[in-house]
């Protein structure tokens, strides 16, 4: 199906079960324990042996020798595997840097050795025997040292690396009021709960992995490649993933490391990442060090915006495009955008959670209130003063949807913002100083190919499937409503099949484009089954109305068990889009507004309240599209005020590479969490007329916090995350 | 290799494991009973909790043949998809998890703090140590903080323990 034109009335509309507050139809799996994920699956093959895997203990360089002999002679040891004797390996297109190193080294932690066992404590131990000389060699791992030093990237996605409208320089020159900050944003880790684990399996020259994955077709493609195998020869399994978060988009070295091992020892072989190895092994989002400079009239209408970002990366990586949202959000005839790269050799930096705008929004989001400061406007007011319906860098591109004033303007009145004191520093409750902080939120809506298959049965069953993932997002629970709803049926007959690369190829988890794209590509699918049924039926497909588990037609009815007659009908479509996201410009807006205590004394940081109001399209389903919301502000308190993997320069490092050092929020640092959604539905983005809300949620958040502790305190830090450290010594006496 | 025998759920088990094994990986990898999750292996994200003679413990932290005797309870002991606990059920109606991965420790997590709470051992947030222990929402959350949930779910995870407490979040 290709959709061209605007959504018009559909099926979709009637919302008997999409829009409501749906239970998770696998909840009950999930909570039970019975939900299967990548590393437990005792029931696909037998004989199950297990893989450890050894990192590289030096940042750069190369290694000298292995000595694998005592590992070797170790009780049950059946196979080790390096870069020696693994064969000829190519090297995914999503990778930079390989996943079985040796004896180049290109980061700390790159995997140079499985070692195969008949138990995990074994392979455990065995692996502790591996001996490896390693020759250091000069690494380059300091952002701030390397920032004059940089290229000018050509990103994939993003945009291009500079960006002009107008002239900005003189603009910015004659501003009456001007603004001109440096922020920065630490290396940070996904730290999903479940580690990358993968089982293999090969049937001669064929291999099944079962693996927890984002991005199903990806992930096979990937795997030929690097294995120098057809794709057909490799089918992947992810129906449970245990968070992802963009750090398992791409086939990693668990997935890898399983089947070289599994080739290698002649029978199945398991891998589980060990927590202390994903922080350098795996990929996380790029520091960046960022400069914007503001110019504005008096009256708070911006005239000239410049955002500027450093980042790093390995050969073959990408920068962090952390000045996209800059280009939209707000208006301005001058305009300026830079991203430069510097080449570093930390692990790869990759795509986490809203790559680009959680970065960019940390600090446009506080450069913002620091304007606001400046000139004595209320910060919510200045947002929407310089509120813009059209793409400022193309005024006839519109956009589809933009609620960002009312969700400031709902936000304010909700929260009690006309309570806050513009002046920092004066609000005392006890020993904590109070204080809020607005911000708004932005992320793209991206649209993409998305495919699916429907079956219906003679027990009046239908059966989805598509290689679509459910990485807590919900999507078993949004694609059966969407197939309910398209078929007319209740919930409990609709059955959802995900994570296989067996089934049609959908848009995978990613880039919050996951639940718009896959449930229209259902819609596709489900069309294409409607329309079989009725010619089946010999009903006229105009007039026949599917609901409460028939197909009516005039004064025909027939229930759709009946319809499949002896055996299934099956329908298989995708949704492919036209130029609908070139002529409009297609975003989610969001306002986040947040209360912090901060100790008068210790400068110990709380956040007290949280509300985040959205307009993000249709919400397919209010309950699931919530937990979104606020598992996003979850992790952007974590960036605000924790979350920061330390690198240690010498050698090249993340240093607290586990769950105790890397922290992240827990349940003591979240209060409960307010979030709305807005009405809203947007044609223009697909037949569900739905958009992204996953990645949504992060983008501001941080910022939100960051100006409510300045509210609080009156100390400005542009350098994340806010520890108390980095306040003491403003504190107001 | 060394036997032990130990409750899970009510049923005893003779087992006969390397003296390395956890617990956790004795009820993974040897009982196959795989809802006891494993997140960290170092004590670190409480996704391996169970319940051993009434008290909540990391599984990961604990070998298995320091069990001889012990009564065990994990998630797949507390409730069925066919037949919920409270505590999972109300899981599912607050939405308190999305990839659930971390959920089956929350929940056993859950249950033992509940009666933690009721034979008044107090915690670190307790401000009267002689009265009554009474669920506040920091009691909740401080006695809740050795579960991770990198989805974010805690608001909804506080309204779901709440829910069977008897409180509101």
């Amino acid at each position: 199906m290709r959709f061209e034109h605007p959504a018009t009335f559909n099926p979709i509309d009637q919302l008997k079960v999409i829009g409501h507050p749906t239970s998770r139809i696998e909840g009950p799996l999930k909570t039970t324990g019975t939900a299967p994920y990548a590393y437990e699956r005792h029931d696909v093959v037998a004989d199950q042996a297990y893989g450890y895997v050894v990192g590289a203990a030096i940042g750069k360089g190369r290694i000298a020798a292995i000595d694998l002999d005592a590992a070797k002679a170790a009780p049950g040891v059946l196979a080790i595997v390096t870069a020696e004797n693994a064969g000829k390996l190519g090297k995914g297109a999503r990778n930079a840097a390989p996943l079985l190193g040796g004896p180049e080294i290109a980061h700390y932690h790159q995997a140079v050795a499985v070692v195969v066992a008949g138990t995990f404590e074994q392979a455990r131990a065995a692996a502790q025997l591996v001996r490896i000389d390693y020759v250091k060699g000069d690494g380059k791992f300091d952002l701030a040292a390397e920032r004059d030093h940089v290229s000018v990237p050509d990103p994939k996605i993003g945009g291009p690396a500079d960006t002009a409208i107008g002239d900005f320089a003189t603009a910015f020159a004659a501003a009456p009021v001007q603004l001109d900050a440096s922020y920065t944003t630490p290396d940070q880790g996904h730290a999903m709960m479940e580690p990358h684990a993968s089982i293999a399996a090969w049937d001669g020259d064929r291999l099944t992995v079962w693996t927890s994955n984002q991005m199903i077709a990806w992930g096979a493609e990937d795997m030929a490649k690097t294995l120098g195998i057809p794709k057909e020869n490799v089918r992947l399994v992810s129906p449970y993933i245990g968070g992802g978060f963009g750090g398992k988009l791409f086939l990693r070295a668990d997935v890898l490391l399983a089947a070289l091992g599994a080739r290698a020892a002649g029978r199945p072989v398991k891998v589980a990442l060990q927590r202390p190895l994903m922080f350098n092994n795996t990929t996380h989002r790029p520091a960046t060090i960022q400069r914007i400079r503001i110019g504005a009239e008096r009256d708070g209408r911006i005239t000239a915006i410049g955002h500027e970002s450093w980042s790093g990366n390995v050969s073959e990586g990408e920068p962090d495009m952390a000045v996209s949202q800059t280009r939209l959000l707000y208006a301005g005839a001058n305009r300026m955008t830079a991203t430069r790269l510097a080449a570093l050799d930390l692990p790869e930096g990759n795509a986490m959670r809203a790559p680009g705008e959680a970065s960019g929004m940390m600090a446009l989001e506080i450069a913002i209130d620091e304007l606001a400061d400046k000139l004595d406007i209320d910060p919510v007011a200045l947002r929407i003063a310089n509120d813009t319906q059209v793409d400022p860098e193309h005024p006839q591109r519109r956009f589809s949807q933009r609620q960002l004033v009312r969700c400031l303007n709902e936000g304010a009145a909700r929260f009690g913002w006309n309570k806050r004191n513009a002046k920092p520093g004066q609000v005392r409750d006890g020993r904590w100083l109070v204080g809020m902080g607005v911000a708004a939120a932005f992320r793209n809506n991206l649209v993409t190919k998305s495919a699916a298959r429907v079956r219906l049965d003679q027990q009046g069953r239908v059966t989805v499937e598509t290689d679509m993932t459910d990485i807590g997002t919900g999507s078993y629970t949004i694609i059966a409503q969407t197939a309910a709803e398209m078929m007319g049926l209740p919930l409990d007959k609709v059955v959802v099949r995900l994570g296989d690369s067996d089934f049609p190829v959908s848009c995978g988890s990613g880039g919050q484009w996951g639940g718009n794209n896959s449930t229209a590509g259902v819609y596709a699918a489900c069309t294409k089954l409607r329309e079989a049924i009725t010619q089946k039926l010999g009903f006229n497909s105009e007039e026949a109305v599917f609901a409460d588990g028939a197909v009516r037609s005039g004064n025909r009815s027939v229930p759709l068990a009946q319809a499949a007659g002896a055996g299934d009908l099956v329908a298989e479509d995708a949704i492919e889009y036209g130029d609908l996201a070139k002529t409009y410009q297609q975003s989610t807006f969001g306002a986040h507004f947040v209360e912090v205590g901060v100790d008068a004394d210790t400068a110990e940081i709380r956040v007290r309240r949280m509300l985040a109001v959205c307009a993000a399209g249709r919400i397919l389903n209010p309950k699931t599209a919530r937990s979104q919301v606020i598992g996003a502000m979850t992790m952007g308190v974590g960036a605000a005020l924790m979350e920061d993997l330390a690198v240690d320069k010498r050698h090249g490092l993340f240093v607290n590479h586990d769950l105790a050092g890397y922290e992240v929020p827990v349940h003591a640092d979240i209060p409960h969490q307010d979030m709305i959604f807005l009405d809203e539905t947007d044609p223009i983005s697909s037949p569900m007329k739905a958009k992204g809300v996953a990645e949504l949620g992060i983008c501001g958040v941080a910022a939100a916090v960051a100006n409510a502790v300045h509210n609080a305190t009156a100390v400005r830090v542009r350098d994340y995350p806010i520890t108390l450290d980095k306040l003491l010594a403003g504190m107001p006496v | 290799m060394t036997r032990v025998s130990f409750d899970v759920n009510g049923e005893t088990h003779q087992l006969e494991l390397d003296t390395r094994t956890t617990l956790l990986d004795a009820l993974r990898e040897h009982l196959h009973l795989t809802g006891t999750k494993k997140g960290c292996d170092h004590g670190q994200c409480g996704a391996c909790t169970v319940i051993v003679d009434g008290r909540r413990i990391n599984s990961c932290l604990t070998l298995a043949v320091m069990h001889q005797g012990d009564e065990i309870t994990t998630i797949e002991g507390l409730g069925t998809p066919d037949g919920l606990h409270p505590l999972q059920a109300a899981f599912v109606e607050h939405d308190g998890y999305q990839c659930g991965y971390c959920t089956p420790g929350q929940i056993c997590s859950a249950v033992a703090m509940l009666a933690e709470v009721k034979a008044g051992i107090p915690s670190h947030v307790t401000d009267d140590l002689n009265a009554p222990v009474r669920l506040t929402n920091a009691e909740l959350r401080e006695r809740m903080s050795g579960n991770i949930c990198r989805c974010g779910a805690y608001s909804n995870i506080a309204e779901a323990i709440s829910e069977v407490a008897g409180r509101s979040a």
